[in-house]
């Protein structure tokens, strides 16, 4: 296998996932066998609450092209109400970086049960190929972590 | 003397910043403050005073010291470059200068800072006289005569034309490089102007403020004084102060990680804040009083008693239109007045 | 001013309260600070008019820790200020005794500034006696006159109404500022196109100079320690850097009050560049309204504020790129 497309724009994804659902619904996508780009990061949280609005800012920072946010289904969080709360957080922020410019590509949520391995792996399928339209992230970046 | 017309004006800038960097205050969003002179930037000589000071040009609210990288796993460190190209800073205030003067006090003495000794020593300093003061200005104080400000150039605009005369080396090597562009002139006008603006400088309200009594000598004593219980009350502990202040010369140092290296980088610091000298003791001042008496102590008692009796006040007045609470160093001076019996 | 004067001297002296906090002329005509009032002397300098735009409600939190209570004079929006603080146990409403001053809109002395009004010596026309159409500036440079709306507070031409949201009493009469819709400059912006957005805020943020005078000022800023001041915290609150940090900033200072803003303007009113800093409030305000209802945060001391609260079937944030 040659390395030919060395300058190709790879994304990098950051996909925040919590513990109960999402994590392992990525985990069942990898028992299974089901691919996903390599692109994604996965970083593990106790709950979808707990992502707070900075962490996101963070990522982008931080050289992220795009952020994802995974958690149990509402209704099934282990904590009772969590993602309810992480729900309206995210909508307002997403809201926000869209009005100062920020594609609303960039970002997402998805609820993703451990049950759901196919979508998990759909999802970041869907999410990378979206991303990948959009191009680099260069609004949110910051310019020090460029060179 | 030379003079040129105010139409001509960007005729003159686009000579200079041809050749060199060109830093003058330009309309950004409605705030007018120093920056780099681009074709179109909306240059604004008419305002009195930039937001921020110009200290800027010399000393940037933040500047990268160094940078360290990784390479085939071993670290190398690039130091910043110091500024080697020659550049213009036009249209400072002579309170501004001064500010300048007493940068120089805490920079250019050993240890020198040699970020900023390489900016002193490249730039030239094109100085304006104030056409029109305002109330809030009291450079008077301190000895400053903003109607014949001295640098590297000294220029006056007056109806519509601006005058022009060198002061130093520097300012006539710039003055040859734009001598097409300036006719002589005479100092008549000049003249005029200079008594027209100290007339006015003798009507604003602060010009009589007294500094009596503010000196090394009396350290303890307006240390302890019961007075700043009072006065910091209505201090929010932002740093617009210190922010905005042309003299204030403290910063912080400090490391960003880029997530392939760090670099190392110095911003102002204020120190309202209350991380301020927290540094390694973890010693620092714990309550805002303190804090807020630490600015004007360093400014009026502490700075004088190590450099001559000088000032790290230089009348500018812009601590006094920024303030948030309205509060500011002539409310501080006079204060300790009302209450001179007492104390 | 000389009802408010006498009533908070009658309350000092029968011993109801044992400070005043109010406004203490400056050494300017335009520049009275917030100040402690705790003798009959003190009063002397005491002064309430247009240029009173601070809001006390700040000062309650620090006032709530002194001994007994605190009369406090309060204007129509700085009450719903204090009742937000009250809901998040930052004020004590035993500790203070609210009067509720009239308001005829508040002055911002940079737009006179701004108009070329310069050397200003007195100013005339903006005490609550006055019409307050009209404001004669008497200047170095001769008189000038500009009209009082066109130099008001922003938030005063969005005004919330005259009504005080709580009190103890209240003293003076106000007037209806309100000529323009509160959520108007946010819906010019969400029409822009997306790299017209970025433009904007680049352009506005640039000039931000990290002061932090916003935070410090906003009565709903209240924690002791910001997470912008902890020296463990990678991006220094110092730093001003023209690509993130300012973005970072104001995202997350608008973000933690949000849901808790009451739109009292007091971030723009001390902004030293004029960012417009409460076109970011008012957008999430604006985007509760939208998503999970009318809400006014300070309207009351009970309900829950949106960000603490949840229904079963909110909207997903998809909302975002699914409305276009």
């Amino acid at each position: 296998m040659s390395i030919e497309n060395n300058n190709e724009f790879r994304p990098k994804i950051v996909a925040f996932c919590c513990n109960w659902c999402s994590y392992a619904g990525a985990d069942l996508a990898g028992s299974s066998r089901l691919a996903y780009p390599a692109d994604v990061k996965i970083i593990r949280v106790p709950c979808s609450c707990r992502v707070n609005p900075m962490f996101i800012l963070r990522a982008f920072e931080k050289g992220a092209d795009g952020v994802i946010l995974c958690g149990c289904h509402p209704g099934d969080c282990h904590y009772t109400t969590g993602n309810y709360y992480a729900r309206r957080r995210m909508t307002l922020l997403f809201s926000m970086l869209d009005y100062i410019g920020v594609e609303n590509g960039r970002t997402r949520v998805e609820w993703v049960s451990a049950a759901e391995g196919v979508k998990f792996s759909q999802t970041m399928n869907e999410f990378v190929e979206k991303i990948h339209s959009l191009g680099k992230n260069v609004r949110l970046g910051d310019l020090r972590c460029k060179n | 003397m030379y003079k040129i017309a105010k139409e001509n004006l960007s005729a003159l800038f686009q000579a200079i910043a041809g050749e060199q960097e060109l830093y003058l205050p330009v309309n950004n969003n409605g705030q007018v403050n120093f920056a780099a002179w681009t074709e179109g930037a909306d240059v604004d000589l008419d305002t009195l005073k930039s937001v921020k000071s110009p200290k800027d040009a010399f000393f940037p609210q933040s500047e990268n010291l160094y940078t360290v990288k990784t390479e085939d796993k071993k670290l190398k460190v690039e130091p910043e470059a110091l500024k080697d190209q020659d550049f213009v800073v036009f249209g400072m205030k002579a309170c501004d200068v001064k500010g300048i003067e007493v940068l120089d006090k805490v920079f250019l003495v050993d240890p020198v800072d040699t970020f900023y000794a390489a900016r002193r020593k490249h730039g030239t300093i094109v100085v304006m006289a104030c056409h029109e003061p305002e109330e809030t200005c009291f450079c008077k104080v301190f000895g400053i005569d903003c109607a014949d400000p001295v640098a590297d150039v000294a220029t006056w605009m007056i109806d519509g034309e601006l005058y022009w005369k060198a002061l130093t080396e520097k300012g006539e090597a710039l003055t040859a490089k734009v001598a097409g562009l300036l006719t002589d002139a005479d100092e008549t006008k000049v003249e005029e102007e200079k008594k027209a603006i100290r007339a006015i400088v003798e009507k604003l309200p602060y010009s009589d403020l007294s500094l009596e009594g503010w000196n090394g000598d009396v350290l303890l004593e307006k240390f302890n004084s019961p007075i700043w219980e009072k006065l910091y009350k209505p201090c929010l502990a932002c740093g617009t102060c210190t922010f905005v202040c042309p003299t204030c010369q403290c910063y912080d140092i400090k490391d960003y990680n880029t997530g392939s290296g760090v670099q190392r980088y110095r911003c102002w610091d204020s120190c309202m804040y209350s991380d301020f000298t927290m540094m390694a003791h973890g010693n620092n001042r714990t309550s805002q009083m303190q804090r807020f008496r630490q600015r004007f102590m360093h400014k009026l008692v502490y700075f004088p008693a190590n450099n001559d009796g000088m000032y790290s006040c230089v009348g500018c007045g812009r601590c006094v239109e920024k303030c948030p609470s309205a509060l500011n160093i002539v409310k501080v001076v006079k204060a300790f007045e009302e209450q001179g019996g007492e104390n | 001013m000389q009802e408010l004067v006498s009533r908070a001297k009658e309350l000092l002296a029968n011993g109801t309260v044992e400070r005043v906090l109010g406004w203490k002329a400056g050494d300017l005509p335009y520049n009275p600070e917030p100040a402690y009032f705790y003798v009959e002397e003190d009063f002397d300098n005491f002064v309430y008019n247009g240029f009173c735009g601070a809001n006390l409600s700040k000062y309650m939190i620090e006032a709530s820790k002194m001994e007994g209570k605190t009369l406090v004079f309060l204007k129509p929006c700085d009450t719903y200020s204090f009742n937000q603080l009250i809901k998040e146990h930052r004020v004590d409403r035993e500790k203070a005794y609210i009067i509720g001053v009239g308001c005829k809109g508040k002055l911002d002395i940079e737009k006179a500034k701004k108009a070329g009004i310069k050397g200003i010596e007195s100013v005339a026309g903006a005490d609550m006696s006055d019409a307050c159409d009209t404001l004669t500036f008497q200047t170095i440079y001769g008189e000038k006159t500009c009209a009082y709306a066109d130099v008001m507070l922003e938030r005063c031409h969005v005004c919330k109404g005259k009504e005080h949201v709580i009190s103890d009493e209240v003293i003076g009469e106000s007037n209806d500022t309100k000529d323009a819709e509160r959520f108007a400059e946010v819906e010019k912006i969400e029409a822009m196109s997306p790299e017209e957005k970025f433009a904007f805020f680049q352009k506005e943020l640039s000039k931000c100079i990290r002061c932090n005078a916003c935070r410090n000022v906003c009565p709903a800023c209240s924690c002791r320690k910001c997470v912008f001041d902890s020296t463990k915290f990678d991006s220094a609150q110092k730093a001003n850097v023209d690509s993130f940090e300012e973005k970072m900033f104001h995202v997350i200072r608008a973000f933690h009050v949000a849901g808790r803003c009451t739109d009292c303007g007091e971030c723009s009113r001390v902004c030293p560049q004029g960012i417009p800093l409460h076109l970011f409030n008012r957008k999430f305000i604006k985007d509760i309204n939208e998503f999970y209802g009318e809400y006014q945060a300070g309207a009351d001391t009970d309900s829950r504020g949106p960000l603490t609260n949840f229904t079963f079937d909110d909207v997903e944030p998809s909302i975002v790129t699914e409305r276009g």
